[in-house]
């Protein structure tokens, strides 16, 4: 009897997500620049008032982040849906769930991670402080993960379907208030004198939560849209 | 080993069969056949267990297939319309994850060597974007030779082959029976297996 161990199929799936992404680098890059550039519109459209700026930072560059993570969401699956391999992935014997998860850690490698090592260099920009780009990095760290795990859950349920892009948007971004309202509040809290640690427990909450039943429940959405 | 009984099965409100009776045991081949639309994917995606059956079971060593989960998939092995290969990726990397994926343990000399049996020999490591559509196939069907599965599961193999490669297709299909396998596969072209006689299932 075949069986791959739960490590291994983890760490096999993760290894080929991350060698496609490496022959598709465009790809990769067009989310790190829409970050970059959105982020940079900021203070050319505003102005260069530093209180406002400092005020309006945390916001703009976790918006931002939202946007970019969305660009990316369409791939996740749907290339693999494409080809056909997405069908033999669902043949793999072991848990759907787990190499959803990998599949999920692999796009956040991809796609979250480079935006939170941009992050710090676009916040002074905006005249950020060194304590509050720290905090930035740590909620965008807990953050940025949560991302790619509801919008694995938009992405499967939007499979195949056409205008897929768009509906994932609307479908995944709603959901991702929490994260946007705790991430900047870290920020915030810091800026204005007091503790993020509360901000940033929740962030940490909210990512064991979508740890424990995204995977799950993007599999489940999977099986569906295959049908 | 497969049993199917009382199998039905629709593709939205259509129904395309029903009360569908089959078995298949070691070292038998059955070919699925029907017109265009009768449903011969379908039943080949419900064995796979993509799509629920409207009713009936399928069951494999006397269990149901649905309970069996993880089980069943590492006896089975599906080739589907797509060829579920990577164009980023060259042959060789993509039948090491393929394999990796189904639990098996190759090695790069056995991957090499089931790349040249399917004539691709000096192709092992050009991206697969630049083969054309029947070497893109033959990789695709240096699967079964990298796997231990019982059970192939063939929807329309011979696409985009040519002679040569429906000839060796046969001649596999032959070795795979002889070691006790089982096939069940769809096709529009004749397809003969030496010292096998060939099952037929019409649907209509």
């Amino acid at each position: 009897m075949n069986k791959l161990s739960l490590i291994g199929l983890l760490s096999l799936v993760i290894r080929r997500d991350l060698v496609l992404a490496m022959r598709r680098r465009a790809d990769v890059l067009t989310t790190l620049i829409f970050f970059v550039i959105v982020v940079s519109l900021f203070p050319l459209g505003v102005g260069p008032e530093m209180d406002m700026l400092r005020k309006m930072a945390p916001g703009v560059v976790w918006v931002a982040a939202l946007l970019a993570s969305m660009l990316s969401l369409g791939r996740m699956f749907s290339a693999d849906y494409l080809d056909g391999t997405l069908e033999q992935m669902m043949l793999v014997p072991q848990s759907l769930s787990a190499l959803v998860l990998a599949k999920i850690l692999a796009h956040w490698m991809v796609s979250g991670l480079p935006l939170v090592i941009m992050a710090p260099v676009l916040g002074l920009q905006f005249d950020m402080s060194a304590q509050a780009l720290w905090v930035l990095i740590a909620a965008l760290l807990l953050g940025t993960p949560i991302l790619s795990m509801i919008g694995a859950v938009g992405a499967a349920l939007t499979l195949g379907l056409r205008g897929g892009g768009a509906l994932v948007s609307l479908l995944v971004l709603p959901l991702c208030i929490p994260v946007l309202i705790f991430g900047a509040g870290a920020v915030e809290a810091v800026v204005s004198g007091t503790s993020a640690g509360s901000h940033l427990a929740l962030l940490g909450a909210l990512l064991l939560v979508a740890l424990v039943f995204t995977p799950w429940v993007t599999a489940l959405a999977l099986r569906i849209s295959m049908e | 080993m497969l049993e199917v009984s009382n199998l039905a099965c629709s593709r939205g409100d259509h129904l395309l069969f029903s009360d569908l009776n089959f078995s298949l045991s070691a070292g038998e081949l059955l070919q699925v056949q029907g017109a265009n639309g009768s449903g011969k994917t379908s039943l080949l995606r419900t064995l796979c267990g993509f799509m629920m059956p409207v009713a009936g079971e399928i069951c494999w060593r006397g269990q149901n297939i649905r309970e069996l989960g993880n089980t069943f998939y590492a006896e089975m092995i599906y080739l589907g319309h797509l060829n579920a290969i990577k164009d980023e990726l060259n042959a060789l990397e993509n039948l090491r994850i393929s394999a990796g994926l189904a639990g098996c343990k190759v090695d790069d000399k056995q991957v090499i060597a089931a790349l040249r049996r399917m004539g691709l020999r000096g192709r092992e490591t050009l991206p697969v974007k630049v083969l054309s559509q029947g070497q893109r196939r033959r990789v695709a069907l240096a699967r079964l030779l990298l796997s231990n599965a019982s059970l192939w599961i063939l929807d329309e193999p011979l696409t985009a082959l040519d002679v040569g490669a429906v000839g060796l297709m046969q001649e596999l299909i032959g070795e795979h029976l002889l070691s006790n396998g089982m096939v069940i596969y769809t096709t529009h072209q004749p397809l003969e297996v030496v010292g096998v006689a060939t099952r037929w299932l019409a649907l209509s």
